[in-house]
């Protein structure tokens, strides 16, 4: 027998590909099955975000702000308004503090929920896709009462919230966190133990804290290397000190903690929505703004901590009521620079392991 | 094929071309239908409509949202293909840059004959929010031909699951040689 001769190959994986979650293209070359070298091609959903906003006013611009990260647009949301709030040093009512941390925590429950049906969808199951789908309509309906839109809700305002809670919002959010509860633990039954999923997912991409912090990671694929980097702990913004919730770190950096991180977040932010909802005070909801907001000329930049990352806003202003430069500091796009290291020397199989774990939205990374 | 309610309040019958009143009750009692081979390949083609997932921007999700538990798309016969070859239809779900452009043309080509359009939401009927971006083709009927606009943004999945309605009406009609815009 002689010795099997192996010949390098270039492989195209999307733009249209099920398992790139949108359009995302990476170009490898592979030997055999082994990957030598993997490059992501980013930019096919380019839509211009940071450019069109340069024409908009503030409130304008939070619509675009919804379509940049669509899985979770609420914090999107929360990122911009938080951001002109700060540079114009504005007062927001209690009651429309506590209504954003609510919608922002169930959107990041919305958004795990995402991660969890389509990364196994990836992985080869498809049926916790269909519970996770189904779970997550629910949250889509409160959103869906609360301002009358399923995935682009454009419900902040610089200075408050759009929309008061309709009658029995808040009871039935109240009777949605525990119930949520109790199919996580169906979730972790289903899933969590199963032997082909452990051997998918144990030990494959991993990469430490100091890779991570190099490469200006955050969010989850930081944490999951045992690095506590919480905004909402480490920097408080809004009134996220008033609450008691653990930051969820992971061990080993690999994809079975970042599957984990991103299930266990869901419980913390539960327990966030159960404590802002006995402690919601009644009053009004949008505070005393100026007809027209103009942010005092200046650099601005604030950051909070986006389902994927810290979401930052950078503002800088010439006094008008148009930003003279927006520009956002997208987790996804960041998180995805790690990835041809991450890729060299993998599996074909564990490419989609890896990609899928990283949880990138491409509307993010493109905006 | 027409369904005539009769105005004495007799048990409906389909009128087949060609054949007289009695002729078609008869054969309507008998429970036979009687078409042309292209009525029966539109009525087959309409109701296993195998779109592409062709998901770019926001609308994707709820296109996903839509094929999953609660709306369930495959009670329509819909079930989402990954590729190309195996889908008869295609669903622009998002924007399309014009980056993407070439290859949504790419795709179009393809999927095999005949093969229908869906543009979803805003974005790939007009270019949606993004009009003014530099970035973006303004609808994806400056690429493609397109056959069912579903306007929104995005379509929640009751507008999204009319408008595959439609394009199935559409299939159907076009089989009996009916022309529809």
């Amino acid at each position: 027998m002689g010795e099997i001769r192996t010949e390098e190959m270039l492989m195209n994986i999307g733009p249209q590909h099920p398992s790139t979650h949108g359009v995302l293209r990476v170009v490898v070359k592979v030997d055999g099955e082994i990957i030598k070298e993997a490059d992501p091609v980013v930019g096919y959903l380019h839509r211009g975000t940071e450019k069109l906003a340069e024409d908009l006013q503030y409130t304008q611009i939070i619509p675009y702000t919804d379509r940049m990260d669509y899985l979770s647009s609420m914090v999107n949301n929360h990122a911009i308004v938080n951001a002109v709030e700060r540079a114009m040093d504005l007062e927001v009512p209690e009651r429309a503090e506590y209504l954003r941390i609510i919608v922002v925590e169930l959107n990041r429950v919305m958004s795990h929920l995402v991660f969890l049906g389509t990364y196994l969808l990836d992985l080869g199951a498809m049926t916790p896709f269909l519970y996770a789908f189904a779970d997550r309509e629910q949250v889509v309906d409160f959103f869906n009462r609360l301002c009358g839109a399923r995935l682009t809700y454009n419900y902040m305002r610089v200075g408050g919230v759009k929309w008061d809670t309709p009658d029995g919002w808040l009871d039935d959010v109240k009777k949605f966190v525990p119930y949520m509860r109790s199919q996580m633990g169906m979730f972790h039954e289903l899933v969590t133990g199963n032997e082909i999923f452990l051997e998918r997912v144990k030990g494959i991409g991993k990469f430490d804290a100091e890779t991570a912090l190099n490469y200006a990671m955050s969010g989850i694929n930081l944490r999951s290397t045992g690095f506590n980097w919480d905004l909402r702990k480490n920097k408080p913004y809004s009134i996220y000190d008033r609450f008691d919730f653990n930051v969820i770190v992971g061990e080993n950096g690999d994809c079975f903690d970042r599957y984990m991180c991103h299930m266990n977040e869901i419980m913390e932010s539960l327990k966030i929505v159960e404590q802002a909802l006995e402690q919601i005070p009644e009053g009004p909801v949008m505070g005393k703004v100026p007809k027209i907001l103009r942010v005092p000329a200046g650099e601005y930049y604030s950051a909070i901590e986006g389902t994927r990352g810290e979401l930052g806003v950078y503002i800088v202003s010439e006094g008008k009521d148009k930003p003279y430069r927006l520009k956002f500091r997208r987790p996804s796009f960041i998180n995805l620079q790690l990835l041809p290291q991450q890729l060299k020397g993998q599996s074909m199989a564990n490419l989609i392991a890896i990609l899928g774990a990283v949880d990138i939205v491409l509307g993010e990374v493109d905006a | 094929m027409e369904v005539n309610n009769n105005a004495n309040q007799q048990p409906a019958y389909m009128e087949f071309e060609g054949f007289t009143q009695e002729e078609s009750q008869e054969l309507s009692k008998a429970g036979v239908l009687i078409g042309t081979l292209e009525q029966i390949k539109g009525w087959a083609r309409s109701n296993s409509l195998w779109p592409l997932t062709f998901a770019t921007a926001c609308c994707g999700i709820e296109m996903m949202g839509t094929g999953a538990a609660h709306y369930d798309l495959d009670r329509f016969g819909i079930i989402f293909r990954a590729s190309p070859r195996h889908a008869d239809c295609i669903i622009i779900a998002g924007t399309i840059t014009k980056k993407m452009a070439p290859i949504l043309k790419r795709l179009y080509d393809q999927m095999p004959e005949p093969k229908w359009v869906v543009a979803m939401g805003s974005c790939a009927t007009a270019g949606g929010p993004y009009v003014r971006a530099y970035s973006v083709v303004k609808g994806a009927d400056q690429v493609i031909p397109v056959d069912v606009y579903i306007p929104g943004c995005p379509p929640s999945p009751p507008a999204l699951i009319y408008g595959l309605n439609k394009l199935q009406e559409k299939i159907r009609l076009e089989a009996k040689g009916k022309k529809v815009r």
